[in-house]
């Protein structure tokens, strides 16, 4: 059982956020969509039932933030897993066997790293359209180099090391090796990048969802309330301030998670 | 009767101090026309410096190196270029114990696993009991089989080392310096290990140190190695009592007195 607080404290607000996500409707006080012009931009806990007060149009803050733990965490834990699965594939395959493969994808990783990664998820979110899907294949293709970078050196250092030669000594094969023997020794750091690479995702997601190039308007996203709170900022601080807040606990929660992990799974430090 | 025998070996790594723009890397020649055979039975030492090929000799002995150039064979088996197909079958019979313990046992294993593992692709028994008697065998209790090499003390990873190459029942083995990171006594109860097994199975060793006295007293035969090349060879008694080369003489000069640790001023 680890006993880094960091990763009760982090695991525990994320599992928080996933319930949020999953039970949204039954959680939330209101419609997160439905507008109410008499109660607009009623400070928090000035409105009966309003807690944390309402935007605009008058709707219900903590209903949009609760809902929009679904957006944020369905792109966190899709793109981040697909993204992770591509990039370790490909690192794991190049530090392993080298030579063309290597020289392959090295190639791909430093063509792909000369792009400006913002600059070019809005590029392709345009191209491909607003919506879910474009966001999370958006991060896919960006972000799986993070993954690909890191598996690859991790790889070619643990494949130095002699145990993966001490099981060839006693009769496994390649495939086998790579399988049994390094992967097991990689994937903490894996997981490691994982987490850090769902904080991201949220983050990539908010910021689509702030130009607009995330999911519909009418979908509630931290993102899109983070727009809508700019612009009365100085009338209404609470409508910029509660998703912003959101977004930089759950990214918060994944980076010391990430931390958390990185040191419990180290098998020395570990002891 | 011959059981390993090298010819003229030659062993290139490309160097990677010169990182070339265009073509082939340069080569590091590290094994320079070596010849060692080592018949069933028959304990050779193998000495030299740091640096001057013993581990590489180690390893092209059991073709987890590719010679480039000269001949290998095992058993009458000739097998410089084998495929890793061909050589599996050949895996079980010839067994090295790394230098390094640390890093020769996979540390996300536990000692059970990694033992199974081996007995499994091997095609023997990796029951409980048998993993518990090859523990056994090497002083180890079967409680270490749930141990994670991290949790062992150096002087037991050792011994599981030996023990993983031992376990296969094998006629070769090359041991590399494999007492050089222990203390004096438990470096005495790994040799006496040692020492058993091959009376035991009457299996040829391949003995790698820089430790003289040890060799002294475990090898008949002994092989002195200086920049990848055998500078010297014959009876271990031959070489002591009438080194033909200086280099050698200066070895033996520097032979550490048998109770002193030797570094251990340094401490
Ligand atoms: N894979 C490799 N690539 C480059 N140089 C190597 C490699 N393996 C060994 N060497 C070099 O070959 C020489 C002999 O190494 P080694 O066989 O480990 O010597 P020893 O075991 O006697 O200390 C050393 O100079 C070492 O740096
Ligand atoms: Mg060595």
């Amino acid at each position: 059982m680890p006993r880094d607080p960091r990763i009760w404290l982090g695991g525990g607000f994320i599992l928080f956020l996933a319930l949020a996500a999953i039970f949204a409707p039954l959680l939330a006080p209101f419609d997160p969509l439905e507008q109410d012009l008499m109660a607009a931009t009623a400070a928090p806990g000035a409105e009966p039932g309003h807690w944390l007060g309402t935007d605009s149009l008058g709707r219900d803050l903590l209903s949009r933030l609760i809902h929009g733990t679904r957006i944020a965490l369905t792109v966190a834990f899709v793109a981040a897993t697909l993204a992770c699965l591509l990039g370790t594939t490909l690192g794991l395959l190049a530090g392993y066997y080298r030579g063309w493969v290597d020289a392959g994808v090295s190639r791909l990783i430093d063509i792909w790293m000369a792009f400006p990664p913002v600059l070019l998820s809005i590029l392709l979110v345009a191209v491909l359209g607003a919506g879910l899907t474009s966001v999370i294949a958006a991060i896919v293709v960006i972000d799986w180099t993070r993954f690909a970078r890191v598996v690859r050196a991790e790889t070619l250092q643990q494949a130095r090391l002699e145990y993966a030669e001490a099981a060839s000594a006693l009769g496994m094969g390649r495939g086998a090796i790579l399988w049994r023997e390094v992967l097991p020794n990689v994937l903490p750091v894996v997981l490691v990048l994982l987490s850090l690479e769902m904080g991201i995702a949220v983050i990539v997601e908010a910021i689509l969802s702030f130009v607009g190039l995330s999911v519909s308007t009418d979908t509630p996203t931290w993102g899109g309330m983070i727009a809508e709170g700019r612009q009365i900022i100085y009338q209404a601080w609470w409508v910029l301030v509660f998703p912003l807040g959101a977004l930089f606990l759950t990214v918060l929660a994944f980076n010391q998670l990430g931390d958390g992990l990185r040191q419990w799974l180290d098998p020395i430090l570990k002891r | 009767m011959t059981l390993i025998e090298a010819r003229n070996i030659s062993l290139d790594v490309p160097d990677m101090s010169h990182q070339a723009l265009i073509g082939q890397r340069r080569k590091l020649r590290i094994l320079k026309n070596v010849s060692l055979s080592l018949k069933k039975g028959e304990t050779v030492g193998l000495v030299g410096e740091s640096g001057s090929g013993k581990t590489s000799l180690g390893r092209c002995l059991l073709r987890l190196h590719e010679p480039s150039e000269g001949t290998l064979a095992f058993d009458g088996q000739d097998i410089t270029h084998a495929s890793p197909a061909q050589l599996k079958p050949l895996r079980r019979r010839m067994q090295m114990i790394f230098q390094d313990p640390q890093s020769s046992l996979n540390p996300r294993h536990t000692i059970g696993s990694i033992l199974a593992t081996a007995l499994k692709l091997n095609e023997l028994d990796a029951g409980e009991t048998s993993i518990a008697a090859i523990l056994g065998r090497v002083g180890l209790p079967a409680s270490a089989s749930r141990r994670y090499p991290h949790q062992l003390s150096g002087g037991q990873r050792q011994r599981v080392g030996s023990a993983l190459a031992v376990a296969l029942k094998p006629e070769f083995v090359v041991a590399d310096e494999i007492v050089s990171g222990l203390d004096v006594s438990t470096q005495a109860q790994v040799l006496d290990l040692l020492k058993g097994l091959r009376d035991e199975m009457g299996l040829a060793l391949a003995f790698i140190s820089h430790d003289l006295s040890v060799v002294r007293s475990l090898c008949e035969r002994v092989v002195i190695m200086k920049n990848g090349e055998i500078v010297e060879e014959g009876l271990t008694a031959d070489v002591f009592a009438n080194p033909k080369t200086g280099f050698t003489r200066t070895l033996i000069a520097s032979i550490p007195l048998p109770e002193v640790r030797p570094g251990w001023l340094d401490q």
